[in-house]
């Protein structure tokens, strides 16, 4: 094998016994520092901010200050690519909460709005095209039969004769699948009863949107498009900031509004006021009101993994 | 009986006496603090529904949207057309006309689908006072309270409205919420939700763009 020193002496070209050829530790450490440096151009790492986002640690492991630092990088990065002053916070779950989501199927009329509701609050990707909440449009006749679902229906009017609706989205598990496969932990139920995701931590594996059985996850295929009019600047780390490509994302419950005391966007978009979201370890939560006088069911409750979304009829 | 058994009996039944006297005191002071508080929310509700302490509204202020329950929570103002209300602006001068007709001049929009054959105007619409509603035992009822109204025939529906089941809420799940009146979304006239045409279906993943 040729030999890779790069003196001019004669001797160094000797094949062994040279006692001035470098020695084979300081060889292996040139060759790491080399490949770090490929590595580091490899993902794009022209300047000192994107070497910071490669070598960023887990989001859990990440001491105060340099969260502080991330979040000041993602807020220079977005700021700079949008036009306009964008906000990043790691707003951390309040004590005593635990989240539920209910949804009244007797009263959705499958009308969408809460699936843009959602793309804009949560600055999904336009193009191509992501969507947290899928509606599924039911026969009556068969009930809630995920066999006899169509989420491509349209129409002049919904609710159409002899159907109903079922939108499905993260169904935020207490015993969450996704969570068990992720091979990189970058996905976890948070203190509040969130499944967030660690965009940065991602590897895009894909084993999380195979393991949920909901099919809630989403995958970036290319660098999501946003206009930035659109573009939704009150974002939080583990929620609705811009995701990069290759990334898998889903719904955080609106973690950027309702750790700040608001209802989910979907809540608010809702014309018939078939969503309810609340506290479920608060007692006088209207979410409890439900639990306790409704007929609740949960999708796919044979698997266990004891989903924090619940399906209920009002009337 | 001693002489210190004795004494222990009067100490015992001056401590009853003293008890009974100072427990008398305090029901009577009771009463007299309860009395009209019971009196103003007897006269401003009908049919044992907690109300407010009177004092709790500003004096002179107008009705408060405010539900009648512990927590007051604010109600969305009434959908009213522009410029209709208050509706004694041209009823004061017409004469009631109880009939039922096809309105021929005004309010030609409004089609009634709401127990027609049993009901028109009056039966909501307070004759005389057209600016108020009123319920069935003929009490005055605000539109900013029409909830009321309707909770006559909807009791399950108020209830579940009450408890945030029925109907929408926006504000904050953990603190002050906004509420609809029930003709915010149901118009009272027609009450079942009309249909709406649907947002787009999404893409299919084969048309997809990576």
């Amino acid at each position: 094998m040729a030999h890779e020193c790069h003196c001019e002496t004669i001797d160094c070209q000797t094949p062994a016994g040279n006692e001035q050829a470098p020695s084979p530790d300081r060889r292996e450490w040139v060759k790491g520092m080399a490949a770090v440096a490929a590595g580091l151009m490899a993902a794009g790492c022209t300047d000192q901010a994107s070497v910071d986002a490669f070598l960023q640690k887990h989001f859990r492991e990440l001491s105060k200050s340099e969260l502080q630092e991330v979040l000041e990088r993602l807020e220079k990065q977005y700021s700079e690519q949008y036009g306009k002053d964008v906000e990043v916070k790691a707003t951390p779950a309040k004590e005593g909460v635990n989240f539920g989501y209910a949804l009244d199927i007797s009263r959705c009329i499958g009308c969408r709005r809460c699936v843009y509701a959602c793309v804009g609050e949560n600055n999904q990707s336009r193009d191509p095209q992501v969507h947290w909440i899928t509606v599924l449009e039911m026969d009556k006749e068969h009930g809630v039969s995920l066999e006899h679902a169509d989420a491509y229906y349209d129409g002049e009017q919904v609710p159409r004769e002899g159907k109903f609706y079922f939108p499905v989205a993260c169904q935020q598990c207490s015993n969450p699948p996704c969570c068990k496969v992720c091979p990189v932990n970058a996905t976890y139920p948070d203190q509040d009863g969130i499944v967030v995701i660690d965009y940065d931590w991602c590897i895009g594996c894909r084993c999380c949107m195979s393991a949920c059985p909901y099919g809630a996850r989403r995958f970036n295929w290319s660098d999501p498009s946003i206009p930035s009019d659109e573009m939704n600047p009150d974002t939080e780390y583990l929620g609705n900031r811009p995701r990069p490509k290759g990334v898998v994302e889903k719904c955080t419950f609106c973690l950027q509004r309702t750790r700040q005391g608001l209802y989910p966007k979907c809540v608010e978009a809702c014309p018939v006021g078939a969503r309810k979201f609340g506290n479920l370890l608060d007692p006088k939560s209207e979410i409890r009101y439900i639990l306790e006088n409704k007929r609740v069911f949960i999708l796919k409750e044979e698997l266990k993994t004891m989903p924090k979304f619940y399906y209920y009829y009002g009337l | 009986m001693n002489a210190s058994s004795k004494k222990l009996a009067v100490t015992l039944a001056a401590a009853v006496l003293l008890s009974l006297g100072v427990f008398r005191f305090w029901a009577f002071s009771a009463e007299e603090k309860e009395g009209p508080e019971k009196e103003a929310s007897a006269a401003e509700e009908d049919g044992g529904k907690k109300t407010p302490a009177p004092d709790s509204k500003p004096p002179g202020a107008q009705p408060q949207s405010v539900m009648e329950d512990a927590e007051a929570t604010p109600v969305a103002p009434p959908p009213f057309s522009p410029g209709i209300f208050p509706c004694s602006g041209c009823h004061e001068d017409l004469d009631p006309n109880p009939t039922v007709r096809t309105l021929k001049r005004k309010h030609t929009n409004i089609v009634l689908e709401h127990d027609e054959k049993n009901r028109w105007c009056y039966d909501c619409h307070t004759q005389g006072n057209m600016d108020k509603l009123h319920l069935a035992s003929g009490k005055p009822v605000d539109f900013s309270e029409s909830y009321k109204l309707c909770g006559q025939c909807h009791g399950p529906t108020l209830r579940d409205w009450k408890a945030g089941e029925h109907g929408k809420r926006t504000g904050s799940w953990s603190g002050a919420k906004q509420y609809l009146l029930c003709v915010n979304c149901h118009n009272p006239h027609s009450p079942k939700f009309q249909p709406l045409k649907p947002l787009p279906p999404p893409v299919r993943p084969k048309d997809l763009r990576p």
